[in-house]
C-alpha cells in the first residue's frame, strides 16, 4: 500500500501542472481573439486580389503567364505552414499526415517532392522524416510580417521559373471555428484557370502600363505571396484555438486525476489510522 | 452624375470602399485620372497619393506602391501599405527620410542598399503627399 506522503507529493505536483495548463489556456484564449482579428483584417486584400486575378484570367492576355501553364509534372513543392510552438493538440501532426499522404500519392505517379517549411514544428518534423527541404521560415511570431515570407515564396517561385519544380502545393490549417480546424492541401501552381463565363461574348484585354509581362509577373507573385501570408495568419488563429482546447482538456484531466488521488489519499490515511489503533488495542490486550 | 465603385485594400486591412466620380492615382508611368466607364486597365502604382473624388468631397490616401486594376464600373487598389492621408504625420515622414538618407550615406556598413533607397523613396513620396494636401486646403 502506498504511503500518505507519496500520494500527497503526487497531488501537489499535479496541482502545479494544472495551474500551468490553466494559465496557458487563458493566454491562448486572449491570443486567439487577436489572431482571429488579424486573420479577418487580412481577408479583404486576399478577396480583392482574387477578384483581380479572376478578371485577369478572363482577359485574353497577349502574354500567357507561366503560372497557368500545365507542364508534365516531375517534381512538386509543398509549402507547409505549421506553428512554432507545440502543446496545441494534433494540429500540426494532422496536417503533416495529409502532406505525407499527398506526397506518397504523387510519388506513385513518379513525381518527386520537396518542401518549403514555415514554422519550427514543420522544420523539426521534416528533418526527422527526411525530405528535401528547400527553404525554412521560422519564428514569425503572433503577428507575422508579410516581408518575412517573401524570401521563402521567392525560393519556390524561382525554382518554378527555372523548371526545377512543376507544381506547388500550399498546406495549412483552415479555421472553421474554435473547435474545428481543417487541414488543407491546396494546389497553388499551376493556378487553376477560372471557368470562362459564356455570358461575356466580347473579347477584351487590359491596357497594361507598363508591359503585360512585367505587370502580370508582379501581380501573380503578389497573389501567391498573399495566399501564403493568409495561410500563415489563419494557421496562427488555428494554433491558438487548438492550444486553448488542448490546455482546457489538460486542466480538466488534471482535475479528475487530483480527485482520484485525493480519494486514494484518504483511503491510505484511514487504513494507517485503523492499523495503528488495532496495534494499540492488540498491545494493551497482550499486557 | 455617374459614379464608379472604388476599393482600396492593403495586406493588413481594408482602407476604403465606396463610390467615386473620379479617382486620381500615381501610376508607375505617371499620374492617372479614372472616370466611370474607363476601359479595363492594369498598372503598377508608385509611392504617392490616391485621391478619391465624390462630387465636391475628396478623400486622399497614401499608398507606398502596389497595383491598380480598372474595370468599367470598378476600381481596385491593391496597396502594399496604405493609410489615410489625414493620419500622415509630417514630422514622422521627415524623420524617416533623414534616417534613410543617413543609412545611404553610411555605405560602408553592411547594409542593404536597395532597401535603404526604397525607404528613402517612400519617405519622400509621403512628404509629397502631405505637401500636396496642404496646397489643396
Amino acid at each position: 500500500m502506498a504511503n500518505t506522503k507519496e500520494v500527497r507529493k503526487q497531488i501537489a505536483s499535479i496541482k502545479s501542472t494544472q495551474k500551468i495548463t490553466s494559465a496557458m489556456e487563458m493566454v491562448a484564449a486572449s491570443k486567439m481573439k487577436k489572431t482571429q482579428d488579424t486573420m479577418l483584417e487580412g481577408r479583404p486584400y486576399s478577396l480583392k486580389i482574387k477578384d483581380v486575378i479572376s478578371h485577369v484570367a478572363l482577359a485574353n492576355s497577349e502574354y500567357p503567364h507561366p503560372f497557368y501553364e500545365e507542364r508534365t509534372p516531375k517534381k512538386a513543392c509543398f509549402i507547409v505552414v505549421s506553428s512554432d510552438k507545440g502543446l496545441c493538440g494534433g494540429l500540426n501532426i494532422n496536417l503533416f499526415k495529409q502532406v505525407i499522404a499527398k506526397s506518397a500519392e504523387l510519388n506513385e505517379q513518379g513525381i518527386e517532392s520537396c518542401f518549403a517549411l514555415i514554422g519550427t514544428k514543420a522544420a523539426g518534423f521534416f528533418k526527422s522524416v527526411g525530405g528535401q527541404v528547400i527553404a525554412v521560415a521560422e519564428k514569425l511570431g503572433d503577428k507575422p510580417n508579410p516581408d518575412d515570407l517573401i524570401g521563402l515564396t521567392k525560393v519556390v517561385l524561382d525554382m518554378h521559373k527555372n523548371g526545377d519544380i512543376d507544381q506547388a502545393y500550399l498546406c495549412s490549417n483552415g479555421f472553421v471555428n474554435t473547435m474545428t480546424q481543417q487541414p488543407n492541401v491546396e494546389q497553388l501552381i499551376p493556378l487553376a484557370p477560372e471557368e470562362k463565363e459564356e455570358s461575356s461574348p466580347t473579347q477584351w484585354d487590359y491596357i497594361y502600363e507598363p508591359e503585360a509581362k512585367e505587370l502580370l509577373d508582379g501581380l501573380l507573385t503578389r497573389y501567391i505571396e498573399s495566399l501564403v501570408y493568409q495561410a500563415v495568419i489563419e494557421n496562427n488563429a488555428c494554433e491558438q484555438a487548438a492550444k486553448m482546447i488542448a490546455m482546457k482538456n489538460a486542466t480538466d484531466n488534471a482535475g479528475d486525476l487530483i480527485k482520484e488521488l485525493e480519494l486514494l489519499y484518504n483511503n491510505v490515511r484511514q487504513a494507517a489510522i485503523t492499523q495503528e489503533l488495532s496495534e494499540i488495542v492488540g498491545g494493551a490486550a497482550a499486557v | 452624375m455617374s459614379t464608379i465603385k472604388i476599393n482600396i485594400v492593403s495586406s493588413s486591412e481594408e482602407i476604403y470602399s465606396g463610390e467615386a466620380t473620379m479617382v486620381y492615382a500615381t501610376g508607375t508611368l505617371g499620374e492617372l485620372g479614372i472616370a466611370p466607364g474607363h476601359t479595363p486597365l492594369l498598372t503598377g502604382l508608385a509611392a504617392g497619393p490616391v485621391r478619391v473624388q465624390n462630387g465636391s468631397e475628396e478623400e486622399a490616401f497614401f499608398c507606398s506602391g502596389g497595383f491598380l486594376e480598372v474595370q468599367p464600373d470598378l476600381v481596385t487598389v491593391l496597396s502594399d501599405t496604405a493609410e489615410r492621408a489625414d493620419s500622415l504625420d509630417e514630422s514622422e515622414a521627415i524623420k524617416a527620410k533623414e534616417a534613410a538618407e543617413q543609412e545611404l550615406a553610411n555605405k560602408d556598413a553592411s547594409l542593404d542598399y536597395a532597401k535603404a533607397s526604397a525607404q528613402l523613396a517612400e519617405a519622400v513620396a509621403r512628404l509629397k503627399t502631405i505637401q500636396k494636401l496642404r496646397k489643396n486646403q
